[in-house]
């Protein structure tokens, strides 16, 4: 028996809906079966905490008195963007402080404005007849913004590579600190919890999905950058999905750093961890197979990132059912794995997600547009110049 | 009575390394000891490293006599601590810890730390995107 979005809204309307973690979900379909699992359930929530790089946040200042055309803009001494009209700004989570390098940047500031502290903003300007000021320094505080919304060009992951280094010596990446010579491998996405790997069709995920982001409600805006659509045949039975992300948007001043928090990798930058949950209605049973995957069917692969290349060679494929055993085989060697993303935060969100459901606070909403089946990836074409 | 905790090398000449040295802090001086790693063979050089606990009294009359049995140490002046509140638990940390003294719960996916295994090699602090861990400089 198929349930549709709006029947869903009227159960947690009436306080009647059921809804289950992804994890607790899948235990429910292993005791009961999938028809039996899709009758009984009406919403999973999924949940991931993970670096995600390509993160910002759109800022209004308001005006000054006199007013400025702020050209060149700095938060806590991090670049801001100042080519946008004449008080708004993007803030980039990877932006460094000029001042403090590695140690703050972009990140720092979002997360320092979302816990309320005072922010030192300092701009310049060429000066126009409309906006006769050339500079400014002052305070600002979360409060005092017009607007301050997270936009995140490419968040939640489908999967992501696991990272190994064969090479001699340490290296300092995105992906943590890699020992030498299959030292270690780290690996990066909540598997069974994963949003998109949920639904790995995106058959309830598109554009207008609303999700829980920071702590606050946000939507899909669009697709991720770099979105493709992968679909793999591992083995027999088991499909892999990977590829797809997602663009999106929420609101700061309904955040906490509960669910969002600045870091910092040594000898790489700066980068935004992000709380971002979804809940995912099942529809029939065919979502509720998806809904059924766990991580023994999940797989990624170990690339070796001592290569400095686009293309960076796979030592193999890996289920995270092995990954999170805390060792893996690799040349006939144990390695030991570590995580990088929190699965114990993943997890606090998906339950949270689900109690607002409970509650009637989260209401789900139907795609407004499909995400696209057609993105290719494409790298960049180095063309002479004259 | 306050008790102290200190972490010490202590280096054995060959000739002391079957002398029941570590049986006399334990009895005379009243410490505990908490043998964290050993290298120590008959008739060779020995090497190993402790955790030491008593009074401030006792520890350094237990110092003394490490001294008089012509027993090397080194102290530690440092600890590794970790600012539970500004950790997520991602695990990063895990990835470099050479002794195992980071692991993640298999169960909660939550970080424990093991202080008796710490090397205090510092790699964690550097490796926390958090700064969560951190090192403490004491005497
Ligand atoms: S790397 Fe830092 S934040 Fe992550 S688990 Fe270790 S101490 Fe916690
Ligand atoms: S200092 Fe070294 S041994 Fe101690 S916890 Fe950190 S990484 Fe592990």
């Amino acid at each position: 028996m198929a349930k549709t979005f709006d029947e869903i809204n009227e159960k947690i309307k009436d306080g009647k809906v059921v809804v289950l973690t992804a994890e607790e979900f899948k235990d429910l379909v292993e005791e009961k079966g999938v028809a039996q699992a899709a009758k009984e359930v009406d919403v999973v929530t999924t949940g991931t905490f993970s670096p995600m790089c390509s993160s910002g946040a759109f800022i209004n200042f308001g005006h000054s008195d006199p007013p400025i055309r702020m050209n060149r803009i700095w938060l806590n001494d991090v670049p801001a963007y100042g080519g946008l009209a004449a008080v708004d700004t993007y803030i980039g989570a990877t932006e460094l402080s000029e001042t403090q390098g590695f140690e703050y940047g972009g990140a720092h500031v979002i997360q320092d404005l979302i816990d309320g502290k005072k922010i030192k903003l300092r701009a310049e300007s060429y000066g126009t007849d409309c906006y006769p000021r050339k500079e400014i320094t002052t305070y600002i505080t979360l409060d005092d913004l017009n607007q301050a919304y997270l936009f995140n060009p490419r968040n939640a992951y489908q999967n992501y590579n696991a990272a190994t280094n064969s090479s001699d010596r340490i290296l300092y990446t995105y992906m943590g600190t890699l020992l030498p010579q299959y030292g270690n491998v780290t690996y990066c996405t909540s598997g069974e919890l994963s949003p998109l790997l949920n639904d790995p069709e995106l058959r309830t995920i598109g554009i207008g999905t609303r999700i829980f982001i920071g702590g606050a409600q946000g939507y899909v805006a669009w697709e991720g950058t770099q979105f493709v659509r992968n679909k793999e045949v591992i083995r027999d039975g088991v499909i892999q999905y990977s590829g797809a992300t997602l663009a999106v948007i929420g609101d700061m001043k309904q955040m906490s750093s509960r669910f969002i928090r600045a870091a910092s990798y040594e000898k790489y930058g700066t980068t935004l961890f992000v709380g971002v949950g979804i809940p995912i209605p099942v529809l029939d049973e065919d979502m509720a197979k998806f809904l059924a995957v766990r991580n023994r069917d999940i797989y990624t692969q170990v690339v070796d990132y001592s290569v400095p290349s686009r293309s960076r060679p796979v030592l193999r494929k890996v289920s995270y059912e092995e990954l999170r055993s805390g060792m893996i085989e690799l040349n006939g060697k144990k390695v030991p794995t570590a995580p990088l993303s929190s699965l114990r935060k993943a997890r606090e969100i998906a339950q949270v997600l689900k109690e607002m459901i409970l509650k009637g606070e989260f209401l789900l909403q139907e795609p407004i547009q499909k995400l696209p089946e057609d993105r290719r990836f494409n790298p960049l074409k180095e063309r002479e110049v004259k | 009575m306050q008790l102290q905790k200190i972490k010490l090398f202590m280096y054995f000449p060959p000739e002391k390394t079957d002398k029941p040295i570590t049986y006399r802090l334990v009895k005379d001086y009243d410490l505990m000891f908490n043998i964290l790693q050993a290298q120590i063979q008959p008739n060779k050089k020995g090497r190993l490293m402790a955790e030491l606990e008593g009074t401030a009294e006792n520890i350094e009359k237990g110092l003394q006599y490490l001294k008089d049995q012509g027993v090397q140490y080194r102290i530690f002046n440092k600890n590794i601590i970790w600012h539970e509140e500004k950790c997520v638990h991602c695990g990063a940390c895990t990835a470099v810890c050479p002794s195992r003294a980071l692991s993640m719960d298999r169960n909660e996916w939550k970080l424990t730390f093991d202080h008796s295994k710490c090397l205090i090699c510092e790699l964690c602090v550097k490796a926390c995107p958090l700064n969560a861990m951190d090192v403490n400089i004491f005497l």
